[in-house]
């Protein structure tokens, strides 16, 4: 399953400049530097930190894509930043485990 | 980080890195302000280069690594509504007066504000691992001030390295005793 098929199911795409990239598993983390060993590398990344290091940390880690839950959204230079980067990244409104819930599905 | 002392032990060794041959680590508490200062007499950094410290990514341009040491340190302040500021004198634009203050700002009434930890095996650690390297770590609270400078110890020592077994047990002992003093 791609990053790009995530939009099918109801995420919204912030920008997917890898969206053609594969996701393999979900890691749900806030606390960044704990993501950053403990995310690996084609995860779905979850997660309701929203600064530049957040980006960083995607990037470090290969994660295939970060979601946002709970609505929170980017800033519009940290969006420009994950697109030099080819950090995809999405968005929704709902919570970090209803995102799981419905990753469970669509990923069995 | 789930401690703060983690933070300051990743700040420190970028000082190590400096070359710096004294880093200061100065905590002081007053009232709900935590202002944490870390300074070292190293190398120091370019205007340029300073001005994307902050920025995770900025490292991945430059030859200098820096890492996310700082941007996490500004995050963890920030989230309490502190603030974090780098000051910077290049070796280059003057060859006495160098090195980097990284000065930390934390409100810890915050509900976000990261606990300060184990700052005792923090400084241990540093002192065990960069034996060569000067440390002045001084911690001030309401209620205590606890210090610690290794050129003190090193005149005492004569000569014996600071991360000899005898003398790191007797740098956590004399830190812990000052965090709980017996007599009291």
């Amino acid at each position: 399953m791609t990053v790009s098929s995530l939009i099918e199911k109801g995420f919204n795409a912030v920008t997917l400049p890898q969206g053609d990239r594969m996701v393999n598993g979900v890691y749900i983390g806030d606390l960044l530097s704990w993501v950053m060993s403990s995310c690996s590398a084609d995860n779905i990344w979850i997660t309701i930190m929203s600064n530049i290091n957040v980006i960083a940390v995607a990037s470090l880690t290969d994660a295939s894509c970060v979601i946002l839950a709970e609505g929170v959204t980017l800033q519009d230079d940290v969006i420009k930043e994950a697109e030099k980067k080819g950090v995809n990244v999405l968005s929704t409104d709902k919570s970090s485990y209803e995102v799981a819930v419905l990753l469970s599905d669509i990923l069995k | 980080m789930k401690e703060l002392s983690l933070n300051i032990l990743d700040i420190a060794e970028n000082s190590v890195k400096a070359k710096a041959s004294l880093i200061e680590i100065l905590l002081t508490q007053e009232e709900n302000i935590l202002t944490l200062i870390i300074r070292d007499d190293g190398v120091g950094m370019s205007k340029e280069v300073l001005e994307g410290v902050t920025n995770p990514f900025y490292t991945t341009r430059t030859t200098r690594k820096v890492g996310l040491g700082i941007p996490l340190l500004k995050m963890a302040a920030e989230q309490t509504g502190g603030t974090l500021t780098v000051e910077s004198v290049s070796e280059n634009d003057d060859n006495i007066n160098h090195g980097t203050t990284v000065t930390a700002v934390f409100y810890t009434d915050h509900i976000d504000f990261t606990p300060l930890g184990d700052v005792v095996s923090t400084i241990t650690t540093l002192i065990q691992g960069h034996p060569d390297f000067n440390f002045l770590f001084i911690h001030k609270t309401d209620e205590r001030e606890v210090t610690l400078d290794t050129r003190e110890l090193r005149t005492v020592l004569e000569g014996v390295p600071l991360n000899s077994y005898d003398v790191i047990k007797w740098i956590e002992e004399f830190l812990s005793e000052q965090y709980n003093p017996i007599n009291e």
